[in-house]
């Protein structure tokens, strides 16, 4: 399935060199629309009212956190089926199963490499 | 040590003497320090029972040595925490190493945003280039990017040795606390000439920090 290139990207760091490095990389894989947001509260109010195609965010954030996005995406009937990939440096076991149980469409530990971000947004996308 | 000396008391019959003298100290001692020393106590514990050793039972009397045994004790480890000069670690030591890690974190931050602003910079030249070239500059951006990251994951490490030393820092200030001000009445105010050693401390903060100018300024005071 031929993954569509020109869809709107939204990448959610409070970290703002972090957003930076992931915009590039995104680039670099040819992903040129992408929109940022700072925390999950401003990733959400973006998502309602925009029109995104994946999301791609941090766990550790404040106030809302990653996983919280998630669950209120997942429970947003507009949003439910987004693709939603959790980058992170939490790699323990219980964060990969509460992500799942959260409805994760994928989840990348930080560090990570452009070829791990462009084989899981494949795998994402191709599956959407 | 009131209600204990009460207890000694026999009503109807006149107090020993040498009970009447050990009341008489530890008033004295409550006039002159709301909250006797541990030494004291411990002294006052000994003179008790030198007095009162014939009237005590074997068992009262190993109690009594104990008690007088845990006040040394405790005396002795006030000095030692003394000697430590504890409360350094909190006034000055917790605080230090935490401004030298925020330090850190921030010095790291600009470098990194300074290699990503000029890897940005090679955007527009990959643009111009063609074939061979422009693959392997893609490459290299591409491994800059990714070692980039190396940023969040340092800032997120420093930030858990930073709550760790937070953590730290409450647990001595509560041993300062349960042991009184004697560790600070303890320093000793010495003056020396600084050494060698002494003067290697590394990167000043910024805040604390001398421009080049403020150095050259120095210098031609000379």
């Amino acid at each position: 399935m031929a993954i569509d290139k020109t869809m709107n990207v939204l990448i959610v760091d409070d970290y703002k060199t972090m957003l930076r490095i992931i915009r590039n990389l995104l680039k670099q894989i040819e992903f040129n629309n992408v929109e940022e947001a700072s925390d999950g509260s401003d990733a959400l109010s973006k998502l309602r009212g925009g029109n995104f195609g994946l999301v791609i965010s941090d766990w550790n954030m404040a106030p809302m956190t990653g996983l919280q996005l998630l669950q209120e995406v997942r429970a947003d009937n507009r949003l439910k089926t987004m693709p939603f990939i959790m980058i992170t440096a939490e790699s323990k076991t219980e964060n990969v199963i509460a992500a799942k149980a959260a409805g994760v469409s994928n989840y990348i530990v930080k560090p990570f490499n452009a070829e791990t971000l462009k084989d899981k947004i494949e795998k994402v996308l191709g599956h959407a | 040590m009131k209600k204990s000396l009460a207890m000694l008391d026999v009503p109807g019959e006149p107090n020993p003497t040498g009970i009447n003298a050990l009341k008489r100290k530890l008033t004295e001692i409550r006039a002159q320090q709301s909250e006797p020393e541990s030494g004291m106590v411990a002294e006052v514990v000994r003179a008790v029972l030198t007095t009162i050793s014939h009237e005590l039972s074997a068992k009262e009397s190993s109690l009594l040595r104990e008690v007088e045994e845990l006040g040394q004790m405790i005396a002795n480890t006030k000095s030692e925490i003394a000697a430590l000069r504890v409360d350094d670690i909190t006034d000055h030591d917790i605080p230090f190493a935490t401004d030298e890690l925020d330090a850190i974190v921030e010095h790291t931050a600009h470098a990194t945003d300074a290699i990503l602003e000029s890897c940005e910079m090679l955007d527009e030249v990959a643009a111009t280039v063609t074939g061979e070239a422009a693959t392997k500059l893609l490459a290299a951006q591409t491994k800059i990017y990714e070692a980039c990251s190396f940023q969040d994951i340092t800032g997120q490490r420093i930030t858990k040795v930073v709550t760790t030393l937070k953590t730290i820092e409450g647990k001595v200030a509560h041993i300062i606390g349960t042991f009184g001000a004697t560790a600070a009445a303890a320093r000793v105010s010495t003056t020396h000439v600084a050494s060698d050693a002494d003067l290697l401390n590394g990167p000043q903060l910024p805040a604390h920090a001398m421009d080049q100018s403020d150095i050259d300024k120095l210098l031609a005071d000379f």
